[in-house]
């Protein structure tokens, strides 16, 4: 199948009775993608996923893997591999028999690339052991090695280097970037931005089921813009002088200073004035640029810089709460 | 090619067959005759009150006859539902429907397949019960004739044979006990609540059996057809419970069966 996405989904919803888990997502992953799925822990990622997977019936939207629709055949999933949660085996039965048994179920030559997925993540001389009494990271390899015997064209992994420490997590992480290089598609969520920001080229950042940015991640950078700040001796003067500034917006503390947001430098010039005009000293007044991860946090945590910004650039009223909208 | 239902099907045993509630269910099915037997042997009495019980002293061929009247009670659902209740269940346990619903394999055909694994167990208990009990009572009472329910002697090698039949027919109704196992293991998403289900069930239905003003319900409730198999044993042979049996059963079985695959195929796969 030429010309179709690894990952097409057009408003997908999940509501829980009254609790809406996910929330008029879209998505489109490309081929040759690492794609951050990205947001807090209970921001629907692992939902998204599931549906995706045609584990959980969406309330509404569509998700095409390749073209084809996972709810109605797990022929969807031809070429598409991956686990969701901590991926989980038949703890009585040996990792590579948990793997021939995963291999049976995707018929072709599943079977034959039991051994080489084994080597590939390292576990070929812990396969004979009891799935029962592997570590954590242990089953995360399994897990890779499950999905690499589908010799997928899409990897969806879902928070893979979790709970594993740090040695692990920098495997984990290697291994991804080795099978992105062999050419695969990667779907990976994560709520880890330094994970994200290592491994992928585009993101979904989510927020409480909504996707509140979808790009690269060097947009998103250009994106992050930036803020001021302000030192003064006489900090509180001067937080009052710039919140009754016009063009100054988001007047707050933080540790010894005073952060704000300005439509243009003009309002900063017109700020500076004002201030020596009302007898408050500047010691320092400095652009600031925001870090990733700044935005990261207004994107998933509801901080209205990001809407701030947006909201005074469009010269409405600063301080009402806007929605955060897919970029 | 993409794998079947028998690819399922060859994997739920191979599963079984590692797991310790299998070897639970089979071995109390090889146990019990022999338990049995030695009573039988040491006390010297014998159930004179139940159908073919003061022959277990004459003929070995009584002998599995009677434990199936005995085991219709509580201990053939209970060992059918051990594995029926959990087989779906289990996935749940273990969060590994996910693993296996992301491979290449339909729903309906892991449901066929788990199915189609129940009833082979179902079937190994009945044949483990029925050889073992055979074996350890003709060692105790000898190989004889046996009297028929309509009073008929009846030759050993005939006896043998429909005993046999009579064992084979008894998985009509355990077939629909291990049925209603899958619908509760499907359901309830816990093997334990569908095992003990399962036997709760079957249990009321009996005790639906003893009511006073229920008689009327009696010969289609399922645990009436737990003694069918006595048709095969009177001369001529009466097809009348034989054939009600059938039926009676599949309607049980059916619907059960049915419910379980719609919500199979419709439940969401999600965490807790």
């Amino acid at each position: 199948m030429p010309d179709t996405s690894p990952i097409e989904v057009r408003g997908l919803v999940k509501r829980y009775g009254d609790l809406v888990a996910v929330d008029q997502v879209d998505l489109t992953v490309e081929a040759g993608d690492v794609f951050g799925y990205l947001g807090p822990n209970g921001a629907g990622k692992t939902t998204s996923l599931r549906m995706m997977l045609g584990l959980i019936r969406p309330s509404a939207g569509t998700v095409r893997l390749f073209g084809r629709d996972p709810q109605l055949s797990v022929k969807a999933l031809e070429g598409v591999a991956g686990f969701v949660e901590a991926p989980s085996f038949y703890p009585y039965l040996s990792g590579r028999e948990n793997l021939r048994l995963f291999a049976a179920l995707d018929g072709g030559e599943a079977a034959a690339r039991i051994e080489e997925s084994l080597a590939t993540v390292g576990l070929a001389d812990r396969a004979k052991d009891r799935v029962g009494g592997y570590s954590h990271g242990m089953r995360q390899r399994l897990g890779i090695a499950a999905a690499l015997l589908r010799e997928p064209r899409l990897l969806m992994l879902d928070e893979p280097a979790t709970g594993l420490d740090p040695g692990g997590m920098r495997d984990m992480r290697d291994l991804i970037r080795q099978l992105s290089a062999s050419g695969m598609t990667v779907l990976l969520s994560s709520h880890l931005l330094a994970e994200v920001e290592e491994l992928c080229n585009r993101v979904a950042i989510v927020r409480s089921g909504r996707v509140a940015y979808q790009g690269s991640l060097a947009e998103l950078r250009a994106q992050a813009g930036e803020s001021y700040r302000l030192r003064s001796p006489d900090e509180e003067r001067a937080r009052a002088v710039a919140g009754a500034q016009p063009g100054i917006a988001d007047v707050t503390a933080e540790d010894g200073g005073t952060r704000f947001a300005a439509r243009d430098e003009e309002a900063v010039g017109a700020l500076s004035l004002a201030l020596t005009e009302a007898g408050v000293p500047i010691l320092e007044l400095a652009r600031r640029h925001a870090t990733l991860e700044d935005l990261f946090f207004s994107l998933t945590e509801g901080d209205t810089v990001v809407e701030t910004r947006r909201a005074s650039a469009d010269g409405g009223d600063p301080t009402a709460p806007a929605p955060v909208e897919a970029a | 090619m993409n794998p079947g239902v028998l690819t399922i099907y060859r994997w739920e045993l191979r599963k079984l067959r590692a797991q310790k509630r299998t070897y639970l269910g089979l071995g109390a099915a090889a146990i019990v005759p022999i338990i049995f037997v030695v009573a039988l042997v040491t006390q010297g009495g014998q159930p004179n009150d139940v159908a073919f019980g003061r022959y277990l002293h004459d003929t070995g061929l009584a002998v599995p006859l009677v434990l199936l009247l005995f085991g219709s009670v509580w201990m053939f659902p209970l060992i059918t539902a051990l594995v029926a209740g959990d087989i779906v269940a289990a996935e749940d346990r273990h969060d590994t429907l996910k693993t296996i619903l992301t491979r290449s394999v339909e729903r309906q055909q892991v449901f066929a397949g788990k199915a189609l694994a129940t009833f082979t167990y179902a079937v190994l208990v009945i044949a483990i019960t029925g050889a073992v009990a055979l074996v350890a009572g003709i060692l105790a009472s000898g190989f004889n004739s046996i009297v028929s329910l309509s009073g008929t002697r009846v030759s050993a090698t005939e006896g043998l044979g429909l005993v046999g039949l009579s064992l084979f027919f008894y998985l009509v109704p355990i077939l629909a006990i291990a049925s209603i196992g899958l619908l509760l293991s499907t359901v309830f998403r816990n093997s334990a609540a569908a095992i003990v289900g399962t036997l709760m069930f079957s249990l009321l239905v009996q005790l639906i059996g003893i009511l006073p003003g229920l008689g009327a319900l009696h010969p289609y409730l399922l645990s009436t057809q737990f003694s069918a198999w006595q048709g095969f044993l009177r001369s001529p042979i009466d097809w009348t419970p034989v054939i009600r049996a059938l039926w009676v059963c599949a309607l049980y079985a059916a619907p059960a069966l049915f419910v379980a695959i719609l919500v199979f195929l419709r439940r969401d796969v999600a965490g807790d």
